[in-house]
C-alpha cells in the first residue's frame, strides 16, 4: 500500500473526452484506495450493524406474518397503523415523556447544584465528586438489585427510616400510581454525578475576574448566577439535555429487574415495549414499528439541537 | 457551622461572607452522604449475618458480628467465575477489534486526502445519532442468520466499529506534527508502519480514555447480551446478576443478594479509586459521543 505511486496516463489524448473523465475517475480512486482500505473494517461493521440495521428496521415495519410460523406478507403502513393504535404502545410513550422530564429536570437541576459547590478543586471536593460519581460506574442491574431492598415494603430501607413516618406504608413498586416515579428515582440517583462532570467543565469557562468584578459591583450569589454563570453555561445545558432525553430512551435496564413495565403497564417505556414485541410476542413487524417512530422521533430532537448547539459556535 | 467553613475554605465562584453559596456546599455534601446510602447498605448487609433476620435488614448500623457467609453462599449460588470470564472475554474481545478498526479509520480521517471524505464522515458522525440500544431488533436477527445467536461473539459484533473512537483517534492524530512522520517516509517506512509506530505510540493517552469508555460501557450492558446469550454458562455478569438476583428474591435472602452485587460491581469500583482523574477525565471526553 504505497502512497505516491504516479498514475501512468498512456492514450490520453487521442481518447474520446468520456472516457477521459472515467480515466480522472480512476485515478482518483487509485489515489483514494489506501484511506478506502483503511476505512473498509470500520464500514463493514457500521454497515451491518448500523446502516444495514435501519433499512431492515424499515423493510420490517412493511410486512407482518399472521402466526409466527407463517410466510411474511406485505402490509405497508398497517404495522405503523397497528403501533400507534396500540394503547400500551401510547401508554408507553406517555410513560417515557413523563420519565424523561422527571428524570432530566432533577437531575440536571442537581448536578448544577452539585457542580457549583464542587468547582474548585481540593481533597474535600475531590472526595464528594468521587461519591456522587460512584452511581454512574454500576450497571443499572445492579443499581436495581440494591433499590429491590431500598423500596421492599414494611422492611425495606426506605420504610424501615421514612416510611415509619407515614400514615400509610406505600407499596413502592406494587403500586401502578407510584411505581413510575420509584423507578425515576433509581435515574437520578444514576445521572446526576454524570451531568455533574459536564457542568464542571463548562464553569471552567467562567472567568473569574468576571466573577470578581460583578462580586466588587455588589452582584450577589443569585444575580451572577443569573447574568454570568448560566449564559457561560448554556451549550453545556443543551448538550446535557440531549443526553439525558437520550438516557431516558435507551436506559430501561431497572424496568426489566424490577417492574417488568408492571404493575398494569404504568411503567412500560418506550424500549420495553419494542423488546415484548420481538422477543415475547415474535411481533417483529410491530416491533420494528415503533423502533422506526422512536428513532425519527429522537433523531429529530439530536439534529435539532445539534443544529442549535452549531449555530451558537462550538459546543462543550 | 465551624467545620462547613473549614471545608468551604477555597470558596468556590463566591466569597467567604454570603450565606448562600455555603448553604449549597451543605446540601450538596448532605446529599453526597444521601447517594452513598445504597452502597452502605450493601456492604453492611453482605457482612450481616443471616441470624439478625429480616427486621433488622435495613438496618445501616454494621452488625457487630460480621460473617463472610454472605459472599461465600453468593459465589456458590451463583456461577460468578464463569459470568466473570465472560464479561472479560466480552469487554476485551470487544476493545482490541475497536482498537484496529478506530485506529486505521481515524488515520484516515486526519491524514490522508480521498474522493468522498465529506459524505463518509457524516455516514460516521450518522452512527452517533442512530442510538444502537434501538437497533436491537434487527441487530438479532442479524446475528441468528450469521449463525450467531447464542455466541460471546454475537453480543460483541455489533460494538466492533465506533464512530465515537474514530472521532477521538482523529482528533489525537491530527495532534501530531507532520514532521515526524516525513522523517519516518524518508526512512522508507510504509502507511502501516508508520501508523504503528508513530501515530500509536504517541497517542496512548487518547487510546487509554478511550478504553475506560468502552470497558465501562460493556462491562454494563444488560439488553443486548440478555437478548443475545441463551445457554447460562454464557452469561455475561449483568445477566448472571439479573437472574441470581430473581432467585434470590424468592428466598428473601437480602445478604446474599447484597453480596452477589457488591462482587459484581467491585472490579469497576475499585479501578475507579485507584484510577480516579483518569476516569473522570475520560468521562468529559466522552461527552462529545
Amino acid at each position: 500500500m504505497s502512497l505516491a505511486e504516479p498514475a501512468a496516463l498512456p492514450v490520453a489524448a487521442s481518447a474520446p473526452p468520456r472516457l477521459h473523465i472515467a480515466k480522472r475517475f480512476t485515478t482518483r480512486f487509485k489515489a483514494s484506495l489506501p484511506a478506502y482500505l483503511l476505512l473498509l473494517p470500520s464500514l463493514i461493521f457500521l454497515a451491518l450493524f448500523t446502516y444495514g440495521a435501519m433499512g431492515r428496521v424499515i423493510i420490517d415495519a412493511l410486512y407482518q406474518r399472521a402466526t409466527p410460523k407463517a410466510p411474511l406478507r406485505f402490509v405497508g403502513l398497517d404495522n405503523i397503523a397497528a403501533v400507534l393504535a396500540d394503547p400500551a404502545f401510547t401508554g408507553a410513550v406517555i410513560n417515557n415523556v413523563i420519565y424523561a422530564v422527571g428524570t432530566a429536570v432533577p437531575s440536571i437541576g442537581l448536578a448544577l447544584l452539585f457542580a457549583l459547590a464542587l468547582a474548585r478543586t481540593n481533597a474535600v471536593t475531590s472526595a464528594l465528586r468521587a461519591a456522587l460519581f460512584l452511581p454512574v460506574l454500576i450497571p443499572m442491574v445492579a443499581a436495581s438489585a440494591l433499590f429491590l431492598f431500598i423500596f421492599l415494603p414494611n422492611v425495606g430501607l426506605l420504610d424501615y427510616y421514612i416510611g415509619r413516618l407515614l400514615p400509610v406504608l406505600p407499596n413502592w413498586l406494587g403500586d401502578p400510581d407510584i411505581a413510575l416515579y420509584a423507578i425515576m428515582i433509581i435515574t437520578i440517583w444514576k445521572n446526576a454525578g454524570y451531568y455533574m462532570l459536564f457542568f464542571l467543565a463548562g464553569l471552567q469557562s467562567v472567568p473569574e475576574d468576571v466573577m470578581e468584578a460583578a462580586h466588587l459591583d455588589g452582584a450577589g450569589p443569585f444575580m451572577r448566577l443569573r447574568y454570568i454563570i448560566l449564559p457561560e453555561l448554556k451549550p453545556t445545558f443543551l448538550f446535557v439535555i440531549v443526553i439525558a432525553t437520550l438516557n431516558a430512551v435507551t436506559q430501561v435496564d431497572h424496568v426489566f429487574v424490577l417492574t417488568q413495565g408492571g404493575p398494569s403497564n404504568a411503567t412500560n417505556l418506550v424500549l420495553f415495549y419494542i423488546y415484548q414485541q420481538a422477543v415475547e410476542h415474535f411481533d417483529v413487524g410491530k416491533a420494528s414499528a415503533a423502533t422506526m417512530l422512536t428513532l425519527a422521533a429522537l433523531m429529530a430532537l439530536t439534529a435539532l439541537s445539534f443544529r442549535t448547539m452549531a449555530n451558537r459556535e462550538g459546543g462543550p | 457551622m465551624k467545620l462547613i467553613e473549614r471545608l468551604y475554605k477555597d470558596a468556590p465562584l463566591a466569597t467567604r461572607n454570603e450565606i448562600t453559596p455555603k448553604l449549597g456546599f451543605l446540601l450538596t455534601v448532605l446529599l453526597a452522604l444521601v447517594w452513598l446510602i445504597p452502597f452502605l447498605w450493601m456492604g453492611v448487609a453482605t457482612l450481616r449475618p443471616s441470624s439478625d433476620g429480616i427486621n433488622l435488614m435495613a438496618e445501616l448500623i454494621p452488625s457487630l458480628k460480621p460473617t463472610l457467609d454472605n459472599i461465600r453462599d453468593a459465589w456458590e449460588i451463583g456461577d460468578f467465575p464463569r459470568y466473570f470470564l465472560n464479561t472479560t472475554i466480552i469487554c476485551t474481545g470487544i476493545l482490541l477489534v475497536q482498537f484496529v478498526t478506530i485506529t486505521l479509520a481515524g488515520f484516515a480521517f486526519a491524514r490522508l486526502d480521498f474522493a468522498g471524505k465529506t459524505p463518509i464522515f457524516y455516514l460516521f458522525l450518522m452512527q452517533l445519532m442512530l442510538v444502537p440500544v434501538l437497533l436491537i431488533v434487527p441487530n438479532l436477527s442479524l446475528v441468528v442468520q450469521l449463525g450467531l445467536y447464542d455466541t460471546l461473539a454475537g453480543v460483541m459484533m455489533p460494538f466492533f466499529a465506533s464512530a465515537f473512537g474514530t472521532f477521538l483517534m482523529r482528533q489525537a492524530f491530527e495532534a501530531i506534527p507532520t514532521e515526524l512522520e516525513d522523517a519516518a517516509l524518508i526512512d522508507g517506512a510504509s502507511l502501516i508502519q508508520r501508523i504503528r509506530h508513530i501515530y500509536v505510540p504517541l497517542s496512548l493517552p487518547s487510546f487509554s480514555a478511550f478504553a475506560i469508555i468502552s470497558v465501562t460501557s460493556h462491562w454494563n450492558d444488560f439488553l443486548w447480551p440478555l437478548m443475545v446469550i441463551n445457554s447460562p454458562d454464557k452469561r455475561p455478569l449483568t445477566v448472571g446478576l439479573s437472574v441470581f438476583t430473581k432467585t434470590a428474591e424468592g428466598t428473601q435472602d437480602w445478604g446474599t443478594i447484597a453480596a452477589g452485587t457488591l462482587m459484581v460491581i467491585a472490579p469497576l469500583l475499585i479501578t475507579f479509586l485507584i484510577f480516579q482523574k483518569r476516569f473522570i477525565s475520560s468521562f468529559v471526553t466522552s461527552g462529545i459521543k
